[in-house]
């Protein structure tokens, strides 16, 4: 059984007082190595590319909201998807769950610090000038040639149409550069995560005793090594293509497009599940505390979280069905597709045994974990639809899979993130965010999302392909690309309501106090917001959860683990 | 139930020992593994466009097997190992003799990829443009290279450091974590050596 030692009054203040003049304050944040700093920044600087790239969103759903149109043009279109689908993925996927990751890991092992707070700074600013390279495009993307000014060949760029020839100017180059950027720094915060996670966890925070979170972190960092190098590669083989001559992916000299399909999905696949696997730790973590049950089957979960990092590095040719593959191939693809949906669909169960007989407290946190559940059950299912060779030859490339991958990218992971937003709030600023408000972006957004994606499926079965900047009317596409952007409208002013409910709580917030939701992992025995070095004595730990232990010394769960 | 203060769980008494990895050693082998991906895939890249470049010269009438490089860049592993066990064993002056020993090996070796390379593009005109080989073979090997520059930097950083009298026994993990590092760019020296001048010839 665990003892309680209270930490000093003097660092346990909730709120700092002191006021600090600007130039301090910035040299601060630009030069802090606290893994608490640097985890913000990350959350922020992706915030910002969320609002950016869902408004590029906004506008495509405009331009298609009805046929014929002609809002924005066939170039700015094909810009506006490609850098939508680039920043979302690249500069606010990536960087949120790596700034949650990096906030949240030292916290919950009990640890001061990430293993190399240095390289952490490093990780993050490299990610950050990425991000603004990509955007400089608009810019600077004109160069010398007088072609482009923002990258315009679809986030998975097909050879040869970045082959110099096809896409002359920089603007490709500053996709493939600032893409590279990126991806030094999300392996250096992997590297860090995963370093972390095995050489600084506190006293008995055996692996068996992680939070499920650390767990996914762990599995997503390992994910990172095997799959942010392939595409790393494959963009230093196209950045040589472009300004050295080379043949990699220039067919005219017997270099092979399909070798960038099979690099880019080798990275494109398992990195759904580096951006879904953070997702899976926020609600392995919100929903017990809400359900006030233990996780049900830990060691299984643990074990699905495993097995999806695995089976995920063998599933990527199933975006290339129809490229033609032959037989074999295409059912290898089929069946390792079919098989990963089987520690997924654990995870399913395992969360909803831990929902039942449960105490549920329907607070905001709680109700996205809920969403998350029922959404990523459906985005799980047309996944399985898809994985079937002939269904995906039919709808390759249309409609149907962008809905598909938005379900699981919006409606799975977005979702998810909303209420890691609202559970851990009160720890990163002292002060609780306002219900109301949470409820308003709640029903909001999840209004606005089934308008748009659960619509977005039927056009997509009635043959409109994606990509396309217009139609003609009488297709049967024009009503359901009405719905689908009224939803967008939806979900937009569901994102001002959760932007304005981040700010206004930071002043106005309920005082959150260390432990508001009474929860049982390590960083809730922390003031709010945790000091400097997170733990003015290194915590001890004998079960699970730690700070049961200590509410309840009478019961501790070690007897039951 | 909220409390005014947190209070943070310890146990007086330890249960058993605690002891975790070295940090270095486990941020270099996952370095180490993200490095072998990206090895991997220009690996694969080369294998694939064996025997598909459109136009000459091939690997089989101007690839020669670089025996003495090979040679310099294996036991450059070996005097490694060496140094840092001399460090250990609190032996400075037997440590900078293997390191010496280490950055020439590793130098001998850069120089016979120079010499290679000034013969096939001065000599035989295959630069990067040629057709496939050239570009495959320049980037695998180039890529190879690029990282035994950087380990040749970090190595004679420390010899310069060992030379000024800095470097102490205390500093052995640390300098294990490097010799990590240049051990990893000699295995991945086998596997080009087998793909490039024995599959590829």
């Amino acid at each position: 059984m665990a003892i309680g030692t209270p930490v000093l009054q003097a660092i346990d203040q909730t709120l700092e007082t002191k006021r600090r003049p600007p130039s301090q304050w910035l040299y601060e944040w630009v030069s802090t190595v606290d893994h608490k700093k640097i985890g913000l920044m990350y959350i922020v600087y992706a915030l910002v590319f969320l609002a950016i790239a869902g408004f590029e969103a906004e506008l495509m759903r405009i331009q298609l909201a009805v046929p014929n149109n002609h809002f924005i043009s066939p170039q700015v279109f094909n810009r506006l998807f490609t850098m939508h689908g680039t920043t979302m993925v690249f500069f606010a996927g990536m960087p949120i769950l790596f700034g949650f990751g990096n906030y949240l890991v030292p916290l919950m092992i009990g640890a001061r610090d990430m293993a190399f707070p240095r390289l952490n700074a490093f990780s993050f600013w490299i990610s950050a000038f990425g991000g603004i390279l990509l955007y400089f495009s608009y810019l600077g993307g004109d160069g010398l040639y007088g072609a482009g000014s923002a990258p315009d060949v679809g986030w998975f760029a097909y050879a040869p149409l970045t082959a110099r020839v096809f896409s002359p100017g920089h603007s490709t180059d500053y996709w493939t550069l600032s893409i590279l950027l990126s991806g030094v720094g999300t392996t250096g915060t992997a590297l860090n995560i995963m370093t972390t996670t095995i050489c600084m966890r506190c006293k008995g925070m055996k692996l068996s005793r992680m939070p499920l979170f650390v767990w996914l972190m762990a599995v997503t960092s390992f994910l990172v090594f095997l799959t942010i190098s392939p595409l790393t590669a494959a963009q230093i083989m196209l950045t040589i293509d472009r300004y050295l001559g080379a043949h990699f992916f220039d067919t005219q000299a017997g270099g092979s497009a399909v070798l960038w399909m099979h690099f880019f999905w080798i990275f494109g696949h398992p990195e759904v599940y580096i951006l879904v696997l953070p997702a899976f730790g926020f609600a392995s973590e919100i929903i017990p505390v809400f359900s006030r049950k233990a996780i049900f089957g830990y060691p299984a979960m643990v074990a699905a979280s495993v097995s999806i990092g695995f089976i995920s590095l063998s599933v990527w040719a199933h975006h290339m069905f129809t490229v033609g593959m032959g037989p074999a191939g295409n059912t290898f693809f089929v069946f390792s597709t079919m098989v990963i949906s089987v520690p997924t669909g654990i995870k399913i169960f395992n969360w909803l045994a831990t929902l039942w007989g449960g105490k549920i407290i329907y607070k905001v946190p709680m109700m996205f974990c809920i969403a998350f559940l029922f959404q990523f059950l459906i985005a799980g299912l047309t996944g399985i639809m898809l994985a079937a060779a002939p269904f995906n030859w039919q709808l390759s490339a249309s409609y149907f899979v962008i809905a598909h991958f938005h379900y699981v990218l919006v409606g799975a992971i977005v979702t998810a993130l909303f209420g890691a937003f609202y559970y851990w709030y009160p720890k990163v600023t002292g002060r609780l965010m306002s219900e109301t408000l949470g409820k308003w972006h709640f029903w909001l957004f999840i209004i606005g999302f089934h308008l748009t994606f659960d619509f977005m499926h039927i056009p997509g079965l009635l043959g409109m392909p994606r990509r396309i900047y217009t139609y003609e009317a009488g297709r049967g596409w024009d009503g359901w690309n009405l719905i689908v952007g009224v939803g967008a409208v939806l979900q937009g002013a569901g994102i001002v309501f959760f932007l304005y409910n981040l700010v206004r709580s930071y002043y106005r917030g309920e005082i959150a106090g260390h432990d508001p939701w009474d929860a049982w992992t390590l960083e809730w025995a922390t003031p709010s917001p945790p000091p400097s070095y997170n733990f003015a004595v290194e915590p001890t730990i004998s079960s699970r959860r730690p700070l049961w232990d200590l509410k309840h010394p009478e019961d501790p769960d070690e007897n039951y683990e | 139930m909220m409390q005014t203060t947190s209070t943070i769980p310890i146990r007086e008494q330890a249960e058993t020992p605690w002891v975790l990895p070295y940090r270095g050693k486990v941020g270099m082998a996952c370095l180490i593994l993200a490095e072998s991906a990206i090895f991997l895939i220009f690996v694969v890249a080369y294998i694939y466009y064996i025997g598909r470049s459109l136009s000459g010269p091939l690997p089989a009438q101007v690839l020669e097997l670089p025996i003495l490089g090979t040679i310099c860049l294996l036991s450059s592993s070996v005097t490694v190992h060496f140094a840092v066990g001399a460090l250990r064993k609190n032996n400075v002056q037997g440590f900078t003799l293997w390191l010496a020993g280490t950055v020439l090996l590793g130098a001998m070796f850069l120089m016979t990829t120079a010499r290679e390379w000034y013969h096939l593009i001065h000599d035989v005109g295959l630069t990067i443009r040629t057709n496939l080989f050239g570009t495959t073979f320049y980037s695998l090997v180039g890529l190879h290279a690029t990282h035994v520059v950087i380990g040749l930097i970090m190595l004679t950083i420390s010899l310069a450091l060992a030379l000024s009298g800095r470097v102490k026994e205390e500093h052995a993990e640390r300098l294990e974590v490097l010799s990590l590092y240049w051990h990893f760019v000699d295995g991945v020296w086998v596997v080009v050596f087998l793909v490039v001048y024995v599959l590829g010839r």
